[in-house]
């Protein structure tokens, strides 16, 4: 398990399991360079002190199975490699995992939600693993919440013919550091469905990305954040297609206010040359709110193949329209409520593709504690 | 009874003077009809008078029942009774049509409706102006025809109950069935005869189904000459090359 360098894109750099493959980051890697190091408490650089505790408590379906594993489990990073110095921090220095299996073909009655709750502002690693076996059905929640400095790697196998829908809540309290890897390989016909809603925290640097095994794979990545005064609020994505037939939809939005608010989002697609036939749109929309936050947004769609069906993205950032605001207020509206109205309805279309009606719930409420703010 | 009541209104947009000097009083119980050629200024009156941000007045007063209406916020003149049906309604998207209308009832009305009880009223509005009640739960205005916007506008109109009502080209884009709906709409606010219509139009089609009782001829941001009903019919005739040449 040594280096391993994929040649033929330059958005895609090297991956292994060992700490000394990666040196230190200095912010100016194009990987880095969005991303304030001196806020990570030294998940990046190796002086973080292992002093923190993040306790997992799963509240799992009763069709799953739930183990807690040492770090030599087989299951264990085998279906991604680390790729970049935080994740390979996380993965050199898990004590234990969660892995939970999803047998063949079975559908579960609930959700299995995954409580993470950080106690304390000590450093913490963790890993995840999650293995949908063929033609089965889950849900999954990841709940983030408390106040930790937390770096892990969360690993989806979707099985062929299965479909995993998972929503990831970073409801962290203020003062929390996560920087996270969520990897999804699917198999043949395989549907994998991601919510990231991502509203508390210092600093958040979640990395969901996608690899296909098999024709037919279906990823859906949805993302909503809110990022207030001060906070930094980073999602990067990368959706490898290297297999023909498979499809790819991304769309994440988000809402800025205050001070030094700052949103980065990274799109990468890469349909490799033998990918014929993929489907794929990336989205990223910011509505910024007031003065002084800002956005980052940069889609990157790289094509090697001549015959896709689809490839497309966006990228737009602005204010709220105030032609919107207008027309609400002139119908006897106030500027709050006509403000909220907007707003709700920007994210709207989004959350309606949550099916899971407790998680629609919860994030209809999450969004609207940040808009009473 | 109620009077709106416009005085050497002057209006700006981006530094450049629109409106050059704008009188007109409108009292409930009556229909007045602003007609005028394309760039005159008749959006611009009616934007101005319901608060457009992008609209300075440089100097004049408006009144409502002798309240000045120009230092109120665009929402306190419309809950003070003013309503702008909107030549180009904006899409807004994410915001249901029954949500944004029962936003604005409570918001007009000053408590919110009963549930029940609004469910049957938007019924019977929505029956009324031929309007699908699908259209209650799309995003506002989002995908409407030019001519289901419009409908639309009517809607709130009945629903809001305003004193004065502008209505900024309601009739452009309409075919002629939905032109009789959207007038029946407007005679319907107007029987009351507590309220009063201001209608910017540039055709005397509507004007066939809603009569006027005074025509204002609207010529480069100022009223050039007032009438009767017959000065429509004068219009129809010889168009406004007249105006525009004099005012040249
Ligand atoms: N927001 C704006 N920005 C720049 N110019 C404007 C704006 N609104 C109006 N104007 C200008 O003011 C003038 C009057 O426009 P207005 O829309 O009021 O005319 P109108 O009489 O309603 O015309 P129409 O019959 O085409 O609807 C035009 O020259 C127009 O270009
Ligand atoms: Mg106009």
């Amino acid at each position: 398990m040594g280096l391993d360098t994929k040649p033929l894109s330059t958005l895609r750099g090297k991956s292994s399991y060992k700490l000394e493959d990666f040196p230190v980051p200095t912010g100016r890697e194009e990987m880095w360079r969005f991303t304030p190091l001196s806020r990570l408490r030294g998940l990046h650089d190796g002086t973080a002190t292992l002093s923190g505790n993040v306790v997992v408590h799963v509240e799992a379906a009763p069709e799953v199975s739930v183990e807690t594993v040492g770090r030599d489990d087989a299951r264990v990073g085998k279906a991604y490699t680390p790729t970049d110095r935080v994740s390979v921090q996380a993965f050199t220095s898990f004590e234990k995992a969660t892995v939970i299996t999803v047998p063949k073909e079975a559908v579960t009655s609930k959700a299995t939600v995954i409580n993470l709750r950080g106690e304390g502002n000590g450093a913490a690693y963790g890993h995840i693993v999650i293995v949908v076996e063929p033609l089965a059905e889950a849900v999954i929640v990841l709940d983030h919440q408390g106040s930790a400095v937390y770096a892990d790697n969360v690993e989806f196998v979707v099985g062929d013919g299965a479909t995993l829908k998972v929503v990831s809540l970073q409801d962290w309290a203020r003062d929390a550091v996560h920087v996270s890897q969520h990897h999804a390989h699917l198999g043949r016909d395989a549907t994998f469905k991601s919510f990231v809603v991502t509203m508390g925290g210092d600093l958040v640097r979640l990395s969901p990305s996608v690899s296909y095994t098999g024709r037919g794979g279906d990823a859906d990545l949805s993302g909503l954040y809110f990022v207030d005064a001060g906070q930094h609020i980073e999602h990067r994505l990368l959706v490898d297609h290297t297999v023909p037939d498979c499809r790819s939809n991304v769309d994440y939005r988000g809402a800025l206010q205050g001070d030094e608010a700052h949103a980065v989002w990274i799109g990468d697609v890469i349909i490799r040359v033998e990918a014929t036939g993929t489907d794929t749109y990336e989205l990223n929309r910011n509505l910024i709110l007031t003065d002084g936050a800002r956005a980052d947004s940069v889609p990157n769609l790289e094509i090697l193949t001549g015959e896709v069906a689809g490839a497309g993205h966006a990228s737009a950032s602005g204010r709220m329209d105030d032609e919107h605001i207008f027309y609400l207020q002139a119908r006897g509206i106030p500027y709050d409520e006509a403000r909220r109205l907007v707003i709700r309805g920007y994210f709207a279309q989004l959350i309606e593709k949550i099916e899971v009606e407790e998680i629609r719930d919860r994030v209809l409420a999450a969004v609207e504690a940040e808009l009473a703010r | 009874m109620s009077t709106l009541e416009i005085r050497d209104l002057h209006v700006a947009v981006e530094d450049k003077e629109i409106l050059r000097g704008v009188n007109l009083t409108v009292s409930s119980g009556e229909t007045h009809a602003l007609m005028g050629p394309n760039g005159s200024g008749k959006s611009t009156l009616a934007y101005a008078i319901a608060g457009h941000p992008k609209y300075t007045i440089t100097s004049g007063t408006v009144t409502l029942d002798g309240e000045d209406v120009l230092s109120l916020t665009v929402d306190e003149r419309a809950r003070a009774g003013l309503f702008l049906a909107m030549q180009y309604p904006v899409e807004v998207p994410g915001v249901s049509v029954s949500n944004f209308l029962r936003s604005a009832v409570t918001a007009v009305r000053g408590e919110a409706p009963k549930l029940r009880a609004f469910t049957k009223e938007l019924k019977a509005g929505m029956d009324a102006l031929s309007i699908d009640g699908a259209f209650a739960q799309r995003n506002l205005n989002e995908g409407f025809s030019g001519g289901e916007k419009k409908r639309h506008e009517i809607l709130q109109l009945e629903l809001l109950k305003p004193k004065i009502a502008i209505l900024d080209e309601t009739d452009s884009g309409l075919d002629v069935d939905a032109l009789r709906v959207v007038s029946e709409g407007v005679n319907r606010f107007g029987a009351s005869g507590d309220t009063g219509v201001l209608l910017i139009t540039h055709y005397t089609r509507i004007l066939r189904y809603v009569k006027p009782d005074f025509v204002h001829v609207f010529s480069a941001g100022r009223i050039v000459e007032e009438g009767g009903p017959e000065l429509a019919d004068k219009l129809e005739a010889e168009g406004y090359e007249h105006y525009t040449k004099a005012n040249a």
